[in-house]
C-alpha cells in the first residue's frame, strides 16, 4: 500500500504544478499562450519538457520487457539508433520550423503545410490522418496507468479506477495548464525517469548480488546465452528499424512543442544531449530487463519463461489463438516492476513506481497537441477565430480536451490492450512515412501539395494494408516466417513472429521510400505555388 | 569542406550503428557482465551526443536566428 500512497502523492504534485501554471498564466487570454506557453520555454524546460514529449510508458516498461524476451539487441534497436536520427531531425527540421514558426505565426505542421504549398483542404487531410494515428497514444496511456495502478497497489485499485484517475489528472493539468502546465509536468517527469534508470540499476543490482554471476551463469545457459548477443535478430530487421526513429520529429506534439522554445539557442542543449538521455534511460532499463531472465526466485517471472520455453518447442503445431495467449503470457512488459516489489525497499518501490507512473502518463503532450491542432487546424481555419474570437477558441480548445479524454477513457474500458499496442506500431510507421512531407517542404523548392497529397494518401494506404495484412495472416510461432509471396526467389511479403517483412524489411522501409517517390515523382508533374510564396521559405 | 567533412560524419555514424561484426558475441563481456554488443551501442549513443556537438558548433543555422533577431527588432515597439 505505501508505494500506491507515493504514487498518490506524485499524483497530487502533477496536479499542483498544472494549476500552478494556471495562475500563472492567468489574464492571458491568447491561444498562443495556452497552446504554445508563449513561445517562452527556456534552455532547461524545453530540453527536459521535449524529451520527456517523446518517451512514452515503452522507454521503461517496453523497453525491459523487449529485453526481456529479446536481449540486449533492444538497446541498438530503439535507443541508440533513436538517439542518432531524432537529435539529427531535431536540428535540421526542428530549428527550421520553429525560425518558421516565430516569423509567420504558424502554430501547427498542418498550417506551415498550408502556406507552404498553397492549399487548404490537403492540409485537413493531413489533419485527419496524424489526428487518427495519435488517438492510440492517448487509450494505451490511460491503459497503462490503470494497470499500472493496479499492480502498484497490489490490486487495491481496481483498473477502471486506476484509468479513471490518470485520465483525470491529466486532463486537468492540461486543461488549466495548456502548454506551460504540459512542459513543466513534463520536466519533472523526465528528472523522475533519470533519476529512476539509474537508482533502478543500483537496488536490483544490490538485491540480485551483483550482475557478474548473473551475467556469467546466463552466458552458461544454452538457452539464455543468445540474448547477450543479437543473432535472434536479424541484420536487415535491425537496419530497418533505424527507420523509425523518423517518425519523431513527424509527430505533430513534437514538432508543436519545437514552437515552444524562446531562442534557437534553446535547441543546442536539447541536440546534444538527447543522446545522453537516452542512454541514462534506456540503458539500465535493457540491462535490468535482459538479466531478470537470470531471476529465479520471482513465481510471475518463472511463468513467462516457462511461457516462452512452451512457445518454441510447442508453438508450431498450436491454434494461433493459443499462441498468442503464449504470447502474452510470457511478454515481459511487468518485468521491472517485479524485479522492484522483489528487490527495492517499500519507500524506494514507491518512488520507482512514481518514475513509471510518470512514463505512462506522457499522454498530456498527445492530448494536448489534437486539442491545438483541432482549434488551429479545423476550427479557426473553417472561421471559427474569425467570428467567436480568440477566448472562444481557448474554450473550444479546453472542451476538446475533456472530450478527447472522456473519448479515450471509454475505449480503454472495453477494447483490449493489445489492439492499441498494434495501432502504435503501425502509427510509428505511418509517421516516419509522413516525415518526407517535412523535409520536402522545407529543403526543395519544387516540392507540390499534390506530392504531399499522394505521400499522405500512400500512408493511409499501406498502414491499412500492413494491419489487414497481419490479422489475415496469423502471427507463425518463433522461428521462420510464413512466406506468403516470393518474387524471383526472394522472400517478397511474409509474415514474421512479431509482424510483416517485405524483402525482409519491416514495412517502414518501403513505406519511407515509396512516400519520398511518390513526393518528388508527383511534385515534378504538378504545378507549384507561387514565386513569392516559395521566395518566402526560401529567400536567398 | 567543413560541412562535406561533417555530412560524412554523420554517414559514418549511421553505418557504423549496424555493427555486424558483433553480432553473435558477447565477448568480451566489459566490467565482466556488460556484453560487448550492449557496450558498444552504448559508446555510440556517448559519440552521437559528440556528433552533435559538433554540429552544433560548425554547422549552426545561425542565418535562421539573425533573421528573427532583426524581425523581433522590426517589430518591437520603437
Amino acid at each position: 500500500m505505501i508505494p500506491a500512497i507515493v504514487v498518490f502523492l506524485y499524483l497530487a504534485a502533477v496536479l499542483y504544478i498544472g494549476i500552478f501554471a494556471f495562475r500563472k498564466a492567468r489574464g492571458k487570454e491568447q491561444a498562443e499562450d495556452y497552446f504554445l506557453a508563449s513561445r517562452s520555454l527556456g534552455p532547461f524546460v524545453f530540453l527536459f519538457s521535449l524529451f520527456g514529449t517523446n518517451m512514452t510508458a515503452f522507454a521503461i516498461l517496453g523497453s525491459s520487457g523487449h529485453a526481456f524476451s529479446n536481449g540486449i539487441v533492444t538497446f541498438g534497436l530503439m535507443a541508440s539508433s533513436s538517439g542518432l536520427i531524432i537529435p539529427l531531425s531535431i536540428f535540421l527540421v526542428g530549428t527550421r520550423v520553429w525560425a518558421l514558426g516565430k516569423k509567420y505565426g504558424f502554430m501547427t505542421p498542418v498550417q506551415m503545410f498550408r502556406d507552404r504549398w498553397e492549399c487548404g483542404h490537403i492540409g485537413t487531410v493531413i489533419f485527419i490522418v496524424q489526428a487518427v494515428l495519435l488517438v492510440p497514444y492517448i487509450i494505451i496511456g490511460i491503459m497503462g496507468g490503470g494497470t499500472t495502478l493496479n499492480a502498484i497497489s497490489g490490486g487495491l485499485v481496481p483498473y477502471w479506477f486506476g484509468g479513471a484517475i490518470v485520465a483525470m489528472v491529466v486532463m486537468s493539468y492540461v486543461f488549466f495548464g495548456g502548454m506551460r502546465g504540459t512542459a513543466w509536468v513534463n520536466t519533472f517527469q523526465t528528472v523522475l525517469f533519470l533519476l529512476f534508470g539509474a537508482v533502478a540499476l543500483i537496488v536490483i543490482g544490490a538485491g540480485m548480488g551483483g550482475f557478474r554471476t548473473a551475467a556469467q551463469s546466463m552466458l552458461a545457459a544454452p538457452a539464455l546465452a543468445p540474448l547477450l548477443t543479437r543473432e535472434r535478430i536479424s541484420p536487415l530487421y535491425f537496419f530497418s528499424y533505424t527507420f523509425i526513429p523518423l517518425s519523431a520529429i513527424a509527430f505533430p506534439h513534437i514538432l508543436i512543442f519545437c514552437l515552444t522554445a524562446r531562442k534557437m539557442g534553446q535547441f543546442k542543449k536539447t541536440v546534444i544531449f538527447y543522446p545522453l538521455c537516452i542512454l541514462a534511460i534506456w540503458l539500465p532499463c535493457v540491462f535490468l530487463g535482459v538479466m531478470a531472465n537470470r531471476v529465479t526466485d520471482v513465481p510471475q517471472i518463472r511463468a513467462k519463461q516457462e511461457a516462452r520455453r512452451v512457445l518454441a518447442t510447442q508453438g508450431k503445431n498450436m491454434a494461433p489463438e493459443q499462441r498468442d495467449e503464449l504470447r502474452e503470457q510470457a511478454a515481459g512488459d511487468d518485468v521491472i516492476m517485479l524485479l522492484l516489489q522483489r528487490y527495492a525497499p517499500f519507500w524506494l518501490a514507491g518512488l520507482l513506481g512514481a518514475g513509471i507512473m510518470a512514463a505512462v502518463m506522457a499522454s498530456d503532450s498527445q492530448i494536448l497537441a489534437l486539442s491545438t491542432m483541432f482549434t488551429e487546424d479545423v476550427f479557426a481555419f473553417y472561421g471559427g477565430k474569425r467570428r467567436f474570437g480568440e477566448r472562444v477558441q481557448i474554450q473550444t480548445g479546453r472542451i476538446f480536451i475533456v472530450l478527447i479524454t472522456l473519448f479515450a477513457y471509454a475505449i480503454a474500458l472495453r477494447a483490449p490492450e493489445t489492439i492499441f499496442e498494434l495501432a502504435i506500431q503501425y502509427a510509428f510507421s505511418g509517421f516516419a512515412a509522413l516525415s518526407p512531407l517535412l523535409v520536402a517542404a522545407l529543403f526543395w523548392r519544387g516540392s507540390t501539395k499534390w506530392g504531399a497529397l499522394a505521400s499522405t494518401l500512400w500512408v493511409v494506404i499501406a498502414v491499412v494494408a500492413v494491419a489487414v495484412f497481419q490479422h489475415a495472416v496469423p502471427a507463425p510461432a518463433p522461428g521462420p516466417a510464413t512466406v506468403v509471396w516470393w518474387a524471383g526467389g526472394w522472400e517478397a511479403l511474409s509474415r514474421t513472429p512479431g509482424g510483416t517483412a517485405v524483402f525482409g524489411f519491416m514495412p517502414v522501409v518501403p513505406m519511407v521510400i515509396v512516400s519520398t517517390l511518390l513526393m518528388i515523382l508527383v511534385s515534378m508533374a504538378t504545378s507549384k505555388p507561387k514565386a513569392a510564396t516559395i521566395k518566402r521559405y526560401f529567400p536567398s | 569542406m567543413k560541412r562535406t567533412l561533417l555530412v560524412l560524419a554523420v554517414v559514418v555514424l549511421y553505418v557504423l550503428h549496424q555493427d555486424f561484426w558483433f553480432w553473435r558475441t558477447a565477448h568480451p563481456m566489459v566490467f565482466g557482465f556488460v556484453p560487448i554488443g550492449l557496450f558498444y551501442q552504448a559508446v555510440f549513443s556517448a559519440a552521437a551526443a559528440l556528433l552533435m556537438w559538433l554540429l552544433v558548433k560548425f554547422a549552426w543555422p545561425s542565418h535562421l536566428e539573425r533573421e528573427i533577431e532583426a524581425k523581433e527588432q522590426e517589430d518591437s515597439p520603437k
